[in-house]
């Protein structure tokens, strides 16, 4: 496998409210590859979004990392100068996110706008010609007509506008992009023209992305791997092909057991009982007991550690063992 | 087919865009464009298409919230007579209201924040002037019950934002249910839920649906999501009705180009499945003062002289109850 | 948005509410729970808090009166804000000059023409009394150029702040909620009809109408109240209001009520106002303001038919022609300006504080 890039390392963040501690991140490990592409999946509130953010170091100011490390080619990204980071953003490690397409600012030419960024990021600056053909180039990776960057955002429709911040993502040749929903507040065909110019770029420019979804049809897309996250925890993780195939972890099983498909056999879906938890106040042992059809009385007491199975593929649960093999539940 | 509880015919919406204030508007959005379709007792008829195609309007005209431009609608009363629902009397009017109901997308827009589950669920049967005041916490509390939010007591006096979003769309189903209507027009009630509660909802409305039996036009953009939960599919591309018919036969099938390629664009949950790249051109437009051509046209991979010198094409039955609107379609069928 | 209820406290519960089977008490106990809850939000804001402490001190001033009267610890006679008339006002004793160059001491001959009452030539010791008089055991602020009780005027002229301030908000949020309401909820000519009237009283200063309204008419307190409601009720918190109003239109919630079938005035009443309250009470709060500082202004002109206010206290100062002998006059001018001043601000205070219970945007994590 190629050389790990990114590796986070038992990451811990809480934000800090008014009402208590909110353990948005707890114990999260994992590693990212040059060239890979992992997607995180979860219900909305089960911390996908603070990675990214611990990511990229833009969490909010109640953030608090209580432990752990955010290693980036070797250098700790959380001991790093709001300065010093700020320096690498954009240039190693950029962001597309869910409503960025309607974050341009309106009385700017889109082209401009790139080009902004550009001169902050490149030093010596580019020249005007420079800097024109690369954002030239950007658009043509992207799929827009290298004309448009003269034109204004509300000359693009949602789709292009999205192309658009994913060339500004690209600008700076970042090493990771971080994906935060990309897509979804675009229609399915968008969607697909989208998630296809993704990777094809990827596979171009062999940069590693991290797309963050709750949506798994998404994710089975466009990943190698994958990391299942529930209430601030990475409850399984491996290649994106074995955990569709063979998932470990019970809510992982129920998560795409309960996936409707326009595919297969028109089946009864099994629907996942309860809600998500209050992560002011988690459940205590293994996060996902009140809800796990197979929980022990070891589950509401003690936390499930990772376990290591085959070649990369890891689950955090007790009783993985019982989780039966996909379609086994269905009706 | 029995007796049709809903009927429409050429169901057609014009949003006038406005020129200034004193001159009369002359370019219309084609929101909806002489649509027709009928629905059966129990039967849910999924709503399919991306955003801005006009199956929310339809929606939305389908319970009176907005008004027709033209075109018919009918509704089946107790004798299954057809009542022309523009031309409905005001104590059918009221009727209507009782038989016709709605459930929003957004669960945390759709009950007004002031008030408690009880006044939000009681409230049809307030307005309908519908029994005792204790009568109706009875009626409230056994809707509690059927929708899953039990014990009845625990819910009764919350507010909305005491609730999850998956228990609001419970207590939006109950509102819409608490009237007994025959037919529900339910506008992406799942799309804005968390993936894990989605399924136990769509359970939740196939059952209650079994349970009184309910028809729903179920409005989404989401074609697995209608797969589970609809009978039949129409499949509506810029105000007009593609293709109609069962849902199998529509996904396992799809005749027009647009279903195609629509059907071809939806990511499959499955790492190990290959799909055929989507055959289309371009993107979405709106349609304002459209052309009488087939509105497929410009993006359509197959278009030729045929299409473009002839009107949209009316939808045709091609294959039992299976309706497609398009020229070119024995193209399609011969492709199979 | 504008969403009063975040969290629940956890002390009531639920379940026990639901099994009292009086509709009307668990209606009370949650309107309990859901002020005990904004009381939290508005507590934890000082300014507010400040504000209203001001508030209650100039309320309990409003009262004094009353008290003082009814326990007979003050004599009509002497302290009604009016009528009353100090008979023995402390006096001092000072030698009759050409030129004073001390005041404390001395007393100029034009003085002593001035004030027929005491007579004499340069160089005799005569008693003079002290109108106004300082501060001192019976008058605790002492008395004004007409021998009156300054307490005693300061406090009443807080009941007539306090009367004028709420009649007017109560007029300007009813008016403006009414108005906003319905403009909002039928648009059309209605809209158009209200909208123009607002900007109508926008554009047009509202001081110079009060003043020109009340050069015709004799002008009551209560008239004031009614003109500054309608003005503001009509004008700038209508349009305020409307697009509150606006917002909520829109909401699916309205769209359910008129599934349900629910009539416009139904869905005017039960959902688009309740929605629309927080707000108006904000603007309350900014009317009364307004409404205190007009008074003052109003007052102080002269145009106010009104016994007894803070601007004619004030008025009266500058009648007399102490308005610019600097400090030493202080109680004429000191007590009713920083009281104008305090009260409109302390409302002010409280208008800001309620803000952030109302918007949740400007609300601290």
């Amino acid at each position: 496998m190629a050389r790990p890039l990114l590796e986070v390392d038992n990451l811990v963040m809480h934000y800090t409210t008014e009402k208590g501690d909110v353990s948005a991140i707890e114990d999260v490990s994992f590693t990212l590859h040059e060239g890979e592409s992992l997607g995180l999946v979860g219900e909305s509130g089960c911390g996908k979004t603070s990675i990214a953010m611990a990511l990229l170091q833009l969490a909010s100011e109640n953030a608090v990392y209580k432990g752990g490390s955010i290693l980036l080619e070797g250098t700790d990204l959380l001991t790093l100068s709001a300065d010093q980071m700020r320096r690498r953003r954009w240039k190693d490690i950029s962001m597309v996110f869910q409503g960025a397409m309607n974050a341009w600012n309106p009385v700017y030419r889109v082209g401009d706008q790139i080009r902004e960024a550009l001169d902050a990021h490149f030093r010596p600056r580019l020249s005007e010609a420079e800097a024109k053909g690369r954002i030239s180039r950007l658009f043509e990776l992207v799929g827009l007509n290298p004309d448009m960057e003269k034109r204004y955002p509300h000359e693009f429709s949602g789709g292009m506008r999205q192309r658009a911040i994913i060339a500004m993502a690209l600008s700076c040749d970042p090493k990771i992009i971080i994906a935060d929903e990309p897509t979804t507040a675009l229609d399915v065909i968008v969607q697909d023209q989208i998630l296809q110019e993704l990777k094809k770029i990827q596979r171009d420019l062999g940069m590693s992305i991290i797309y963050i979804s709750h949506d798994i049809a998404v994710i089975a897309e466009v990943t190698d791997t994958i990391g299942v996250m529930y209430a601030g925890k990475l409850v399984e993780f491996g290649s994106t092909k074995e955990v569709f195939a063979r998932p470990k972890h019970p809510y992982a099983f129920l998560l795409l057991s309960s996936t409707p498909s326009v595919t297969g056999p028109r089946r009864k879906l099994a629907p996942l009982e309860g809600e998500p938890p209050d992560l002011l106040n988690p459940p205590s042992g293994c996060r996902f007991h009140p809800r796990c059809p197979w929980a022990t009385e070891q589950c509401t007491t003690e936390e499930p550690p990772m376990t290591h199975l085959a070649d990369n593929h890891k689950v955090a649960c007790w009783n993985w063992e019982q989780v039966p093999e996909m379609g086994g539940l269905i009706k | 087919m029995n007796a049709p509880l809903v009927k429409v015919d050429q169901l057609t919406k014009l949003f006038p865009v406005s020129k200034g204030m004193f001159r009369k508007p002359t370019d219309f959005i084609h929101a909806v464009d002489g649509i027709s379709f009928e629905i059966a007792p129990g039967e849910s008829l999924g709503l399919v298409g991306e955003s801005g195609c006009g199956k929310s309007t339809t929606g939305r005209m389908l319970v009176k919230l907005d008004e027709t431009t033209s075109g018919q609608i009918f509704m089946a009363d107790d004798k299954d007579d057809l009542i022309d629902v523009a031309h409905i009397t005001p104590e059918n009017m009221k009727k209507f209201r009782r038989k016709v109901q709605m459930i929003f997308q957004d669960p945390y827009e759709s009950m007004n924040p002031r008030r408690t589950v009880f006044e939000t669920i009681a409230e049809p049967l307030a307005v309908q002037n519908i029994g005792a005041l204790h009568e109706r916490e009875e009626r409230v509390s056994d809707m509690l019950n059927l929708v899953g939010l039990a014990p009845p007591e625990a819910f009764l006096f919350r507010y909305p934002h005491e609730l999850s979003g998956g228990q609001r769309q419970r207590v939006a189903i109950a509102r819409a249910l608490v009237l007994d209507p025959s037919f529900v027009v339910a506008d992406e009630p799942t799309s804005m839920l968390d993936v894990s509660i989605r399924i136990s909802i769509m359970d939740l409305m196939l059952n209650l649906a079994n349970e009184f039996n309910v028809s729903y036009l179920y409005i989404t953009h989401d074609l697995a999501v209608a797969r589970y939960m609809c009978d039949r599919i129409a499949v509506m591309y810029l105000g007009k009705i593609v293709e109609i018919g069962d849902t199998e036969d529509i996904l396992g099938n799809p005749l027009h180009p647009y279903t195609k390629a629509l059907l071809s664009a939806v990511p499959v949950p499955d790492p190990s499945y290959s799909r055929i790249e989507p055959d289309i051109k371009g993107g979405i437009t709106k349609s304002i003062n459209p052309p009488p051509l087939c509105r497929f046209i410009e993006r359509c991979p197959w278009a030729n002289e045929t299409c473009s010198s002839n009107d949209h094409p009316p939808l045709e039955d091609k294959a039992e109850g299976h309706y497609v609107a398009c020229h070119l379609v024995e193209k399609s069928v011969a492709n199979v | 948005m504008t969403d009063l209820a975040q969290q629940p406290p956890p002390d009531i519960d639920v379940e026990k509410l639901a099994s009292q089977r009086s509709l009307w008490r668990i209606r009370g106990t949650l309107l309990w729970r859901s002020a005990r809850r904004n009381w939290k939000l508005f507590r934890a804001n000082g300014i507010g808090l400040f504000g209203l402490a001001i508030v209650a001190f100039w309320a309990l001033m409003a009262l004094a009166p009353a008290v003082f009267f009814a326990t007979g610890y003050w004599d009509s006679g002497t302290f009604d804000p009016v009528t009353g008339l100090e008979l023995d006002p402390p006096s001092e004793f000072r030698t009759i000059v050409q030129k004073v160059e001390n005041p404390d001491t001395e007393i100029s001959v034009q003085q002593v023409l001035l004030d027929g009452r005491i007579s004499g030539n340069v160089g005799d010791v005569v008693e003079v009394k002290l109108q106004p008089a300082p501060p001192n055991a019976k008058h605790w602020l002492g008395t004004d150029p007409l021998g009156r009780d300054v307490m005693s005027q300061l406090m009443h002229g807080a009941r007539a702040a306090f009367f004028l301030g709420i009649l007017a908000a109560v007029v300007t949020v009813v008016v403006a909620t009414l108005v906003g309401s319905i403009a909002a909820f039928f648009g059309g000519a209605m809209d158009a009809v209200f909208m123009r009237l607002a900007d109508l009283l926008i554009m047009i200063p509202g001081l110079a109408i009060l003043i020109a309204i009340s050069a015709v008419f004799q002008f009551q307190l209560w008239h004031l109240a009614l003109v500054i409601g309608l003005l503001s009720g009509f004008g700038g918190t209508a349009i305020v209001l409307k697009s509150q109003a606006l917002a909520v239109k829109v909401k699916p919630f309205v769209d359910a009520a008129r599934v349900a079938g629910g009539s416009n005035s139904h869905i005017i009443v039960q959902h688009v106002i309740p929605n629309v309250m927080p707000l108006s009470f904000l603007y309350m709060m900014f009317t009364v303001t307004g409404a205190i500082q007009s008074e003052a202004t109003l007052s102080f002109l002269g145009l106010l038919n009104v016994k007894s206010s803070w601007g004619l206290m004030i008025q009266l100062a500058n009648n007399q022609g102490y308005l610019l002998q600097g400090t030493t006059y202080w109680w004429l001018l000191f007590p009713a300006g920083m009281a104008v001043t305090l009260l409109a601000a302390a409302f002010f205070l409280i208008g800001r504080a309620m803000d952030e219970v109302v918007n949740p945007r400007l609300r601290r994590r």
